[in-house]
């Protein structure tokens, strides 16, 4: 297994941001722990991948798919794919088409790699980051979009794709996922033969602090629920460091817990593959959560609404830069001859296509009339909603005949 | 036809709800052995087990929070809060997430989570314990909540908050769980989301809810000793108000007062109060009148008695509608 450090930063500019890294100098930058990683940033491939967990060596390596050139083409295919959607989105909020994009650039291999961890009876909750994981569970990329256009609090079905919808609420849905983990527990009891499912619920580092993924934690120990933490700790919670969320790696924390937790690299998208296949396999079993923290990097702003130029230090995204997690696996399928320049061409052409598709499946999107939006407040029937729809239709209805409003 | 106390009927209607559909838990507090700390699930683990019964974790965002992952799952969680003070941990799951899973996805999942929660005081306890804050739900759409007064109502109402497909939120009138009265477990009662005229009057209304029903009733036995004919009616539902039953008894009797425990600013009193001013102006013979709480935390519980709605306060409060 390789050791990674965390990068410790050289700060030269600002104030503001000296102070914000100044939690360096107070001895609250949290101390390095060793890091699972297969893929180097230069692209070689260790053969293979094992660990101490919660005092117990775990032998990853059953769940590497390192030697399967087919399957690292649509890893690396599935992230490229993600990123072309992710400049798309920008560029479409750039253009006034979506109100907020929230970009994902650096984390492809966190996403992509646990998601394809993900059996099709398994069920994901994500935050409102997790346009990579929702690719590998086959939901229309432009059907996420909707949620950014303002036509929809949602926008796919999540039954259809084990898939739940977005959640705005930081750390709210860990919650939901234990539940639901909780319920494939009883269902599992009730009925041996159905296929053993899990929950995997995603998070940030910010979310971290919140009190949801304390309570969640505890609620999955209490009653060994099938569920996978899945934290990506991309270094920031908008403009605020991961150090002031934690002083310890966020991955120790399971220990308190009473569960295993795991620091992957996250820009290695074959070990997060491998990790959360062995963490969802372990969940499935009976044996209990696990946290996996995905150490990775935010290279984007937060979001379209951010100025990351206010509170970063460009040292710090050069110092990401090269490890990048496309161009790691770009070397490492160039060098190992997995594939050539046609292959990278056609996925570029593919990509475009895609382009071109979303865009103009957004301009396309339409707002549903607000009388649509209270069938959608009750299951039943409501005497309040049935008079206020009562009253906007008449009023609405008042200006049709006066011919002014559309 | 049984007697029973309203904490006993809640108890019968939960079992029934754990015997008719194998999805139905229950979650909370020192639900288990104990049987909560006023024995409304008492016994309900012995007979249905540590999986239908579950004592959870002390963390009431949890217990919301993993009941609607539950309910997703296509489970009927039932989530006991041990006291009205102790919901707000919960606050945000229940408006953020619980009140909007359905609109959030255009109708296509349903959250069908019952939040039981005993509430509203008189009865001589500490800080946190004797609140009543339904308003700062009822504001929320998406929800529903109901608060049964007598032990029928009580043995039906969870049952049928736990069939229905939206959120229900119980509020159980805590000083009243030992108030008996007869359970017919045959007949269901009426809809539980409409009110319902308990006394029959013609010459002003009163309206009152969950814990006030029984101070309602006898301030229109005191009234009717001068010789006021005053009709009591019950709204059992707080969101939907079943503000139809309310108007047409306005419309006969034209004097309306409206009496809940919480404080009366911003409060249910005040929405019913609005309502009816604009569908009854014309047959008020008075302003309605609100009779509640003060605005202030709930009080120490040594001058309790001098803060909740009494007799007195409703009857006083029909000496100004009938002033006009
Ligand atoms: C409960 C809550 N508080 C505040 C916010 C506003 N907010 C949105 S994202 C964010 C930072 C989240 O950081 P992190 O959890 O690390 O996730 P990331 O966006 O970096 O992936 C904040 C403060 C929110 N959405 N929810």
């Amino acid at each position: 297994m390789n050791g990674n450090r965390l990068p410790t930063a050289e700060f030269e500019v600002e104030e503001v941001v000296r102070a914000t890294h100044s939690a360096e100098a107070d001895g609250r930058q949290e101390p390095g722990i060793d890091m699972l990683q297969v893929l180097a940033a230069d692209g070689t491939m260790a053969a293979g991948l094992s660990a101490q967990v919660a005092g117990r060596p775990v032998d990853f390596s059953p769940y590497l798919s390192s030697s399967d050139p087919d399957h690292l083409r649509s890893l690396y295919r599935d992230m490229f794919l993600i990123r072309r959607f992710d400049q798309e989105s920008t560029a479409l909020q750039r253009q006034g088409q979506l109100a907020l994009w929230v970009p994902l650039t650096g984390q492809e291999a966190a996403q992509i790699g646990s998601g394809r961890a993900l059996e099709p009876q398994d069920y994901a909750f994500p935050t409102y980051r997790e346009h990579g994981v929702a690719l590998t569970r086959g939901v229309e990329l432009a059907e996420i979009l909707r949620l950014f256009r303002g036509v929809t609090n949602g926008g796919w079905d999540p039954r259809e794709r084990n898939f739940h919808l977005y959640t705005l609420v930081l750390a709210a849905q860990s919650l939901h996922a234990v539940g639901y983990a909780m319920g494939m527990q009883r269902d599992q009891l009730a009925d041996p033969f159905l296929p053993p499912a899990a929950s995997i619920a995603y998070f940030g580092d910010g979310a971290s602090s919140e009190g949801d993924i304390h309570e969640s934690m505890v609620f999955a120990a209490s009653f060994d629920a099938p569920v996978v933490f899945f934290c990506q700790n991309n270094q920031w919670a908008i403009s605020v460091p991961s150090t002031v969320q934690t002083r310890v790696p966020l991955a120790q924390r399971a220990e308190g817990y009473g569960f295993p937790g795991i620091r992957v690299d996250g820009n290695d998208v074959v070990a997060v593959e491998a990790v959360t296949r062995w963490a969802l396999e372990h969940a499935r079993s009976g044996k209990g959560p696990v946290l996996i923290e995905a150490y990775t990097y935010r290279m984007s702003a937060h979001t379209t609404a951010d100025d990351p130029t206010k509170y970063r230090l460009s040292h710090d995204e050069q110092e990401w830069q090269p490890r990048d997690p496309l161009v790691r696996l770009e070397a490492h399928l160039r060098s190992t001859g997995m594939a050539d320049d046609a292959f990278f061409e056609d996925l570029g052409a593919e990509a475009r296509t895609m382009a071109t598709g979303l865009r103009q499946a957004v301009l396309s999107m339409t707002a549903p009339d607000l009388a649509s939006r209270f069938a959608a407040v009750y299951a039943e029937p409501h005497p309040l909603i049935q008079e206020e729809l009562r009253f906007f239709e008449q009023y609405e209805a008042g200006f049709a005949d006066e011919g002014k409003h559309a | 036809m049984a007697t029973m106390t309203i904490a006993k009927a809640i108890n019968e209607g939960l079992r029934a709800s754990l015997a008719n559909n194998p999805k139905t838990l229950l979650m909370g507090e020192d639900i288990g052995e104990l049987g909560g700390v006023y024995r409304v699930t008492d016994g309900l683990k012995r007979d249905f087990g540590a999986l239908r019964v579950v004592d959870s974790p002390l963390a009431e965002s949890g217990i919301i929070g993993t009941a609607i992952g539950l309910a997703l799952r296509g489970y009927r969680p039932i989530c006991e809060i041990q006291f009205d003070g102790f919901v707000f941990p919960g606050f945000n799951q229940i408006t953020t997430q619980l009140a909007k899973l359905r609109t959030r996805s255009d109708g296509m999942l349903t959250a069908p989570v019952v939040i039981r929660i005993p509430y509203g005081g008189g009865i001589g306890s500490v800080e946190h314990h004797s609140e009543s804050p339904e308003a700062l739900f009822a504001h929320t759409a998406g929800l529903r909540i109901i608060t049964p007064s007598n032990a029928q109502d009580a043995y039906w109402m969870i049952q049928q908050a736990v069939t229905c497909e939206d959120p229900v939120i119980v509020f159980e009138p805590k000083r009243r769980y030992w108030l008996k009265g007869e359970v017919d477990t045959a007949a269901p009662t009426t809809d539980p989301f409409s009110a319902q005229v308990l006394r029959r009057g013609t010459d002003a209304t009163v309206v009152a809810y969950g814990p006030l029903v029984p101070v309602a009733l006898a301030a229109a036995a005191a009234a009717e000793e001068d010789g006021r004919s005053i009709e009591v009616i019950d709204l059992r539902s707080i969101s939907p108000i079943d503000f139809d039953t309310v108007t047409e008894s306005v419309t006969r009797t034209g004097r309306l007062v409206v009496a809940h425990e919480a404080p009366t600013f911003g409060g249910i009193g005040g929405e019913i109060a609005a309502r009816i001013s604009e569908r009854a102006f014309l047959s008020l013979e008075a302003p309605v009148i609100r009779v509640g709480g003060f605005h202030m935390p709930y009080p120490v519980a040594r001058v309790e008695e001098q803060y909740l709605p009494d007799i007195d306060r409703i009857l006083e409060a029909l000496d100004r509608a009938f002033a006009y």
